[in-house]
């Protein structure tokens, strides 16, 4: 067992693990924060809504799909001016967190506006009939109404992060997939490939079946 | 009292413009069940939501309680709709929500009560449409009827003075229709609500209405109270509707109409006269002979009437068209 294993350091997969763990959380947290009231605007703002602003859907969308099209791990480095700007430093965790979230927001955004999308009208117009404020009809009828589509869109936000994670080597930051990289790839440790590998599956498993246990929980349809 | 003043609704669409309303002028009088009754795209539902601007009258005023309605403010909307209530024929309630926070909704967008007294209210709220027992459910969990009688209840909480009805029937089953209708009929009473509904189903009109306007491509073609527009009807719509609900082809019963001997007359019978033996008498008095080729006894909301296709034959048939005339029954002679 152990001579299988003898290229991995198990404090190294810990921190690693960490890592993972901590530029998850943190980015995961300033995506909900930055893309759900985006997600909500782009609702709103879009053709035929109730607020619609053709000038102003135009931009976001716009930006929106730029970031989208841009591959992650040249976000990273384009980003390193302006994640020097926000954190101090472009380097391990903290500087991996700005382009993660640069990159997951736009798409968890437009996840949350299809989410939306699917409220049946009748119920924001019953809504409106009860003469509710625009803020109360997003509180209190568009975002409970579009929960579980909310969480099952966070759960897909979530797993994409954890492979850009992966990435996140490129500035130093360490991580599950950076191990991979450098130990399993580069120094042919197929060990600690196979350790880093397995990891990231359990991770996202768990991720998978927490967030679809979360969408039936809510769902009441 | 809701008053229409000249009011006109247009649409832009890709740069034409598309009257959904034809400038119209409506009054709807207080504590009455008023129909609207049209075919898809006549204009009804936008009339509807004109009255609590869901949609925008492109021009005109709309008068309500002393109350032009179309000056308010966002604010002073948002008030005065807390005093309107709605029903949908998809019911339109949150998924999300059970029962009793779909009904308590209203009371807590309008933020004046205190949280027991939202309680409290919804509890006589669902005990008022037999539903305390379904609280705690989720709208999923219910049927069409109970869905609609939580709606019902929602738009009640408010205790608005009118409450709007779109299509509230068109999704249910017969025997529910009815029990919905029922249940909108005793609140009209209780709380002498002004109700406005909308619907295709003549049958609607007739079980419930006051007063009825039959809307075709964006006009009133015909308006007036349920008993003349339902028993005399003018306008080939209205012809058309009170015909389908009868079950019967204009066209296609004179046609039959054509093999059968004599003069052939429809009389209507209203209220009281409704259950005289009024066409035996007239038979002994003027000789005639009388066969039925058609018949029905209902009721419009609470009045009886009966209408009765005959053939005469034989006897003094004028004489016995002057003694139905002077009982109070219209003659309509369809064939001489």
């Amino acid at each position: 067992m152990n001579a299988f294993f003898n290229n991995v350091d198990w404090y190294d997969i810990w921190l690693a693990t960490l890592d993972t763990l901590m530029m998850l959380g943190g980015s995961m947290l300033f995506t909900v924060l930055f893309g759900l009231p985006l997600g909500v605007i782009l609702f709103l703002t879009a053709p035929k809504q109730m607020f619609e602003q053709k000038a102003l859907y135009g931009i976001l969308s716009f930006f929106v799909n730029v970031l989208r099209s841009l591959p992650f791990i040249i976000l990273l480095i384009v980003m390193i001016p302006l994640t020097l700007l926000i954190t101090g430093t472009s380097l391990g965790v903290a500087g991996a967190i700005p382009p993660l979230v640069a990159g997951a927001t736009p798409f968890f955004a437009r996840l949350v506006e299809t989410a939306l999308r699917e409220v049946d009208k009748g119920i924001i117009e019953a809504t409106q009939a009860m003469g509710a404020s625009t803020w109360q009809i997003i509180t209190q009828a568009l975002l409970p109404e579009a929960r579980p589509g909310i969480i099952a869109a966070s759960t897909v936000t979530a797993i994409t992060l954890v492979s850009y994670t992966a990435m996140a080597g490129v500035v130093g930051a360490g991580g599950l997939g950076d191990l991979a990289i450098r130990f399993g790839y580069q120094r042919f440790q197929t060990d600690v490939m196979v350790v880093t590998v397995v990891l990231l599956l359990i991770l996202v498993q768990l991720l998978q079946s927490l967030g679809d246990r979360l969408v039936i929980h809510f769902s009441r349809k | 009292m809701i008053q229409f003043k000249h009011v006109h609704k247009a649409y832009k669409v890709g740069g034409r413009e598309i009257t959904a309303l034809e400038p119209c002028d409506l009054q709807i009088p207080e504590g009455q069940i008023f129909g609207l009754i049209g075919h898809s795209g006549a204009g009804k539902s936008t009339l509807l939501r004109l009255i609590n601007r869901l949609e925008e009258p492109t021009s005109g005023s709309i008068i309500v309680k002393d109350q032009d309605i179309t000056a308010l403010d966002a604010a002073a909307l948002r008030r005065f709709r807390q005093g309107v209530g709605m029903i949908f024929q998809h019911f339109n309630l949150l998924s999300s929500k059970t029962v009793a926070d779909n009904v308590a909704m209203p009371l807590k967008l309008a933020n004046e009560l205190s949280k027991t007294q939202i309680k409290e209210r919804v509890h006589q709220l669902l005990e008022r449409v037999g539903l305390t027992d379904h609280a705690q459910k989720y709208p999923a969990q219910l049927s069409g009827g109970q869905k609609q009688r939580v709606g019902i209840a929602r738009a009640l909480s408010t205790s608005p003075s009118i409450l709007l009805c779109d299509e509230a029937t068109s999704a249910l089953d017969p025997q529910t229709t009815g029990q919905v209708l029922q249940l909108l009929n005793e609140i009209n009473r209780e709380l002498n609500l002004t109700i406005v509904l909308i619907t295709h189903e003549m049958d609607v009109i007739r079980r419930i209405c006051d007063q009825v306007a039959v809307m075709d491509a964006g006009r009133i073609v015909e308006q007036g109270t349920v008993s003349e527009v339902f028993l005399h009807p003018q306008h080939p719509t209205t012809r058309r509707f009170v015909y389908e609900d009868e079950h019967l082809d204009e066209q296609e019963q004179l046609k039959r109409f054509s093999q059968i001997a004599g003069c052939i007359i429809k009389l209507t019978f209203q209220g009281e006269s409704t259950y005289s033996p009024l066409l035996g008498e007239v038979a002994r008095q003027c000789g005639v002979d009388y066969s039925i080729l058609n018949g029905r006894i209902d009721y419009i909301r609470d009045t009886p009437y009966g209408q009765l296709t005959l053939s005469l034959i034989g006897g003094n048939t004028v004489a016995a068209l002057d003694a139905f005339r002077a009982a109070d029954v219209t003659v309509e002679i369809l064939r001489p």
